[in-house]
């Protein structure tokens, strides 16, 4: 099964990637954008989807700064 | 005593923290591959880019076959320190508390910073003067600490010298029981007056003096 996990940075911890793209839409004409957040994307196929969870606790993203959610 | 540098692929401060360890003691070098510590009195995780830092900083390296070996050395008591790529290596390990994430600039910092002592009858601290300012360089991208629990500070970064927006300027930190340490400043490259400082041989001379106070009980 073809699975994805989003992996983005907790809330409430300072993310400077997503402040530099906020602040870099303006200055391209791109008005009216806020709250912008960079994360990663993990596309994988896997044959027990169930497992998921597991993997993203071990090892896709690190519980202690990053938020993740699965689409399968 | 011997100390024993881990090395994996991508480490580049590995011959430096040998170097350094040559200094205080004997040390060799610890292959990441390899189960056996050697019978080292203390394991240094070095600096670097192991494995790439693919996914993010020291999360493929804390599956190396050795880091097996260093999380068992750590629970049994024995000395582990962690610079830099290793203390996030260690962070990710669930060896040390907390996270490194990206420096709020951006940017790779690389430059001498001035450090604190908070802590200084540690297994990594004693060699240090009561109220002792080291100095001591930073190079890396991702140095910012973050933990949400409180944590066992050993070295602050001097007012207004963090490099990286780290927590509470947080620049090296020890677990509960005081046998593993991690921080971001390279002690490995100030061990000499001629390269600007010699206060990073401070950290291996206080191990130094732990395994051999440790050898006399």
């Amino acid at each position: 099964m073809r699975a994805r996990v989003l992996v983005r940075p907790k809330e409430g911890i300072l993310d400077p990637q997503g402040q530099a793209v906020e602040r870099a839409l303006p200055a391209l004409g791109f008005g009216g954008v806020s709250n912008v957040h960079v994360g990663r994307l993990i596309e994988l196929d896997v044959e027990d989807p169930g497992k998921l969870p597991e993997m993203c606790e071990q090892l896709l993203s690190n519980p202690l700064i990053e938020d993740y959610e699965i689409q399968t | 005593m011997k100390f024993g540098v881990v090395r994996f692929p991508g480490s580049c401060d590995d011959v430096d923290a040998l170097l350094a360890c040559e200094r205080v003691g004997e040390a060799t070098m610890l292959w990441h591959a390899d189960r056996d510590l050697h019978g080292v009195d203390a394991v240094v995780v070095p600096g670097g880019f192991s494995y790439g830092d693919y996914l993010r900083a020291g999360a493929i390296a804390r599956f190396a076959p050795v880091m097996e070996s260093v999380a068992e050395f750590a629970r049994d008591g024995g000395l582990v320190l962690g610079i830099c790529n290793g203390f996030q290596v260690l962070c990710e390990a669930g060896l040390l508390p907390g996270a490194l994430l990206p420096n709020v600039s951006l940017k790779f910092v690389c430059r001498q910073v001035g450090l604190t002592v908070e802590e200084p009858d540690t297994a990594f601290t004693s060699a240090c003067e009561p109220g002792e300012q080291l100095s001591i360089p930073v190079k890396h991208m991702t140095g910012r600490y973050f933990s949400e629990d409180p944590v066992h500070v050993v070295l602050r970064y001097a007012s207004g010298e963090n490099p990286n927006g780290s927590q509470d300027d947080i620049a090296a930190v020890r677990n509960e029981a005081g046998n593993v340490f991690g921080l971001m400043p390279h002690p490995e490259h100030a061990v000499d007056p001629l390269t600007g400082s010699a206060s990073g041989l401070r950290i291996f001379e206080s191990m130094r003096a732990q395994v051999a106070g440790h050898a006399l009980v």
